[in-house]
């Protein structure tokens, strides 16, 4: 897969993973796990360029006497995911397209 | 591997990075590491799922912008002794001179090798040059009635053009290459950065 595209797909992904409430490192990947395989380091930078870009924050809270960090989503972060199901509309239609070109050089 | 060793290890592979970056990814790590241990696998099964310090350093090096390397590397990391101040103060007149020569040698290879390669499409240009020409004056010569002159020049236009076919990809896969190498002597140049601050 292109590069930059699967760039702005995990991005969404991670956030899509803390869209309805806080999440933490290893409970991002096992959630994504279905769909998506995530390794910690490439976890790690998304997390950071998201936080960068106020995408999510993050907090610290105290977990079975240790300390968890916790991502939490932002406005700008909520509107990135509508703004990629928008696009996704437009790709869909061009995919569909594109797949009907087939059909009827398939039949030519 | 226990956790203690694993992040120990990572600690020392990263030691050319800023302190803080390296406690952040560590305790990153870490914290993966307690998550896996919580949900019932064993310290060593949760580390090894982690992967390898290696490849994780690797991966970090990668991630980390070349300047924030350099710029750590230049913090003095204990107050320089004086004879060291002297030393590089006196000595200035060779070492400036030195590393100006060894970055001029370092990037006039550089330069050569990419004209190398615009050499190389110079080659190719030229051949779909004589490719096009000849087929004008192929057409030229027919029409002035001078028929064998004209298939002669034709089949020479058309060798130069299956020519620069075979010379195009070859132009392309060198390229490639040239950036390719670019790429990995600049991921070189960084470990070598990073690596240096192991050796304390």
């Amino acid at each position: 897969m292109d590069i930059q595209l699967k760039r702005g797909l995990l991005d969404v992904c991670v956030l899509a993973a803390i869209k309805n409430e806080a999440s933490y490192g290893y409970k991002i990947i096992k959630d994504l796990k279905p769909y998506i395989e995530l390794s910690e380091s490439t976890l790690y930078t998304i997390l950071k360029r998201l936080e960068t870009a106020n995408l999510l924050t993050v907090s610290t809270a105290e977990h079975g006497g240790r300390l968890r960090k916790y991502y939490h989503i932002t406005n700008d972060g909520l509107k990135r995911i509508e703004d990629f199901k928008n696009e996704w509309q437009e790709i869909l239609s061009i995919y569909q397209f594109v797949s009907k070109e087939d059909i009827t050089n398939d039949q030519a | 591997m226990t956790k203690l060793n694993f992040l120990f290890e990572l600690r020392d592979k990263l030691s050319g990075l800023p302190k803080e970056d390296i406690e952040e990814r560590l305790n990153f790590y870490s914290e993966m590491i307690e998550d896996r241990i919580e949900e019932g696998l064993l310290e060593e099964e949760a580390v090894a799922a982690i992967g390898t310090t290696d490849e994780i350093a690797k991966q970090i090096i990668y991630d980390t912008p070349f300047t924030k390397i350099a710029k750590e590397k230049l913090k003095p990391k204990n107050k320089p002794k004086i004879w060291e101040i002297i030393l590089l103060v006196l000595g200035f007149p060779l070492w400036l001179p030195l590393s100006i020569a060894a970055f001029a040698v370092a990037f006039s290879l550089y330069i050569a090798l990419w004209a190398v390669i615009i050499s190389f499409w110079a080659v190719f240009a030229s051949f779909i040059g004589c490719a096009v020409g000849g087929v004008i004056s192929a057409v030229v010569f027919a029409v002035n009635g001078n028929t064998f002159t004209a298939f002669a020049i034709l089949a020479a236009a058309l060798i130069c053009a299956g020519l620069s076919i075979f010379i195009f990809f070859g132009c392309k896969l060198a390229t490639k290459g040239i950036l390719l190498l670019t790429e990995k002597v600049i991921i070189y140049t960084k470990s070598l950065f990073v690596k240096k601050g192991e050796v304390k």
